[in-house]
């Protein structure tokens, strides 16, 4: 497994953990009574939760009339959450699956995080799209099923449908790609329980795992297919996503640069959502020989990369509204930017464009309280990216007399807390009940990346003895 | 493993050991049972002569399935079951489909693919195993040896265990 790597890269575990401290580290806040900080933060998304809870219940009730929409401006504040949770909700399985394919190292001690994240992402997108079926009991008449209409059936030439699609499968994917890799970790769990509890559920999810060569060598292909299939399928979800947009008539929307910019804005975001969630677990775990610098820097070249791409992609949108000689496309755009939501425009090129490209200096990418700082702005960016697109693309329709503004009300915003008190509440779960880095990948990875690695040293001093 | 005593475990601490060591075991005529790694290490399954594994084709096989199925299912709904006239354009609308074929294919292959694999290795939830040595989801790499299927005595296997070496040598 000693690969040769080259003597420029900064190492991915420092520290000079053995085998065994890997397990010892990640293992025992599994194992441990919670921490102070843990039951704090679990109990204040608690909350968040039951005051979200209070509002989506509340909106299920009476119908989608408590939110703040009108005649004009039919998708606001609901539709824009659904669309930043389902673009946060990308990094998990870029991380995972792209970097794997790519073979980068540095993946290894974020990629269960970061898929658990993408995970819990997309179930708050998920509680969005319920809400705005109205009736979410009748949920099911979005799948194809025999019913007693006719059978009336879906339409698949609708890209609403397609996202129906796209949304359960990437969901169920990216769920079993998490649990997969989750399973070698559960048997060291259970070969470590001390309590009988523990030793029969880590027992129960770990399969009868061995970690037999055998078992190893199809396990590794199966993490590889998967991470082949799971790279389109990434990509195919926010393109499915943006074609919502791009296949109406809606000026603003109606444009082929969609599913692209939309990608690249959702791994953006993602990768965002990623790196605040890694400085406060790095922190609160006390992680950071695993989660170094190192990671944060890459993390942050992405953030800058894809950044890059989103700014050309607003550039290009507004220079094809122009070139395009369609008045009613420039409009939309010129409206966008000196219109009565010019704020929320440049809030969004301000966080979106000029933030990442100060991790241009190396300085500014390794300081953790700026990194922390960015992660949060860029996300602000990317919520306003998706309130400019549907709010100000609506809001001035063809007649005049229909022009109108949009205000939210108490229960648009209660359930966006609702969505935040889910993510955090199922995260801090996560980070309690299971390991939050995949020790066997971190493991397999660690001759030629960790700081002196002990072994080979222990190895030759007992040499010498002999 | 059902067997209890017939077992000579040999255990590693490194994993480039037990790489070089399996073939050093293999050399002096003696058959290895399976080597247990708390994770993967490359070229061992073809060190212990292990055949390559068909997953991938299992893999394609059910990508195939779920192709066919989602263009059966979307065929049979909009073309002829229920058609509907959607902007005056052709029933059989075949690109409007390419995304649900994809998700199908997608779809077909992930679940196919991690049943197929939890199949062949018997893997399932809940199933009871005999663990040879707990460090093995740890940080030792444990080579076992079945007396029964072998010709050496267990003191020359032993032996050579420990000449490969092996930091301990067990007996289960």
């Amino acid at each position: 497994m000693s690969h040769v790597v080259s003597p420029i890269r900064e190492k991915l575990v420092s520290g000079g953990k053995s085998y065994h401290d890997v397990t010892h580290d990640i293992c025992k806040q599994v194992e441990g009574e919670p921490t102070k900080e843990w039951k704090w933060a679990f109990g204040i998304s608690c909350i968040i939760f039951a005051y979200g809870a209070y509002c989506l219940f509340y909106t299920w009730w009476q119908g989608i009339g408590v939110w703040g929409l009108n005649k004009t401006v039919g998708w606001a504040w609901d539709i824009t959450n659904f669309v930043w949770w389902v673009g946060i909700g990308h990094a998990g399985t870029l991380i995972s699956a792209v970097l794997l394919l790519f073979r980068q190292k540095w993946r290894t001690s974020i990629n269960r995080s970061a898929e658990a994240m993408t995970i819990f992402a997309v179930l708050c997108a998920a509680s969005f799209i319920l809400a705005h079926m109205g009736r979410p009991w009748l949920a099911h008449w979005a799948l194809p099923l025999p019913n007693t209409f006719g059978s009336l059936w879906v339409n698949f030439n609708s890209p609403l449908v397609w996202d129906v699609f796209a949304i359960s499968t990437y969901l169920s994917v990216s769920l079993l790609f998490w649990y997969m890799g989750l399973v070698p970790d559960l048997a060291t769990i259970r070969d470590r329980a001390t309590t009988k509890g523990r030793k029969f559920w880590y027992g129960l999810f770990s399969l009868g795992w061995t970690g037999s060569a055998k078992t190893w060598a199809r396990y590794e292909y199966m993490s590889l297919i998967l991470a082949g299939i799971s790279t389109p399928l990434v990509l195919s979800v926010h393109t499915i996503v943006s074609m919502d947009f791009a296949t109406s008539v809606i000026p603003g929307w109606h444009t082929t640069i969609f599913p692209p910019y939309f990608v690249a804005g959702a791994i953006f975001s993602g990768f965002a959502m990623v790196q605040t969630l890694l400085l406060i677990t790095r922190v609160v775990f006390k992680l950071e020989d695993y989660i170094t610098i190192e990671h944060i820097e890459m993390m942050n070249i992405v953030i800058t990369v894809t950044g890059s791409i989103v700014g050309i992609a607003y550039l290009t949108e507004f220079f094809i509204a122009w070139y395009s000689g369609v008045e009613y496309e420039s409009y939309a755009f010129i409206n966008r930017a000196t219109g009565p939501y010019w704020w929320a425009y440049w809030m969004m090129m301000t966080c979106n464009v000029i933030s990442p490209q100060l991790f241009w200096s190396k300085k500014i990418r390794t300081s953790l309280l700026v990194s922390f700082l960015l992660s949060i702005v860029v996300n602000v960016g990317m919520w306003f990216e998706r309130f400019v697109i549907i709010v100000t693309s609506l809001h001035r329709d063809y007649i005049p007399s229909s022009w109108a503004m949009f205000s939210p009300t108490r229960y648009d915003i209660g359930d966006y807390i609702f969505s935040f008190g889910l993510f955090f509440t199922l995260f801090f779960l996560f980070a309690k009940f299971l390991p939050v880095v995949n020790m066997a990948e971190v493991k397999a990875v660690m001759k030629g990346v960790s700081t002196n690695y002990p072994a080979k040293q222990a190895k030759a001093a007992k040499k010498s003895e002999e | 493993m059902s067997s209890t005593t017939n077992y000579i475990l040999g255990v590693y601490d490194d994993e480039d050991e037990v790489l070089h060591a399996v073939s050093e075991i293999k050399a002096k005529g003696i058959k290895i049972e399976e080597v247990f790694t708390p994770f993967p290490i490359h070229g061992l399954d073809t060190a212990l002569g292990h055949p390559r594994t068909r997953l991938p084709i299992a893999a394609f096989m059910f990508g195939c399935l779920g192709l066919v199925c989602a263009q059966a299912l979307i065929n049979y709904t909009m073309v002829f079951d229920w058609p509907m006239i959607i902007g005056g354009k052709d029933f059989f609308a075949l690109p409007d489909w390419i995304p649900i074929t994809f998700e199908g294919t997608v779809l077909f292959t992930a679940f196919g693919l991690v049943t197929t694999f939890c199949i062949s290795n018997g893997l399932y939830p809940g199933k009871e195993v005999e663990v040879l040595d707990v460090r093995i989801t740890d940080d030792r790499f444990v080579m076992a040896i079945n007396l029964d299927k072998n010709k050496v005595g267990a003191a020359d296997i032993t032996k050579a265990l420990k000449d490969s070496g092996a930091v301990e040598v067990n007996v289960k």
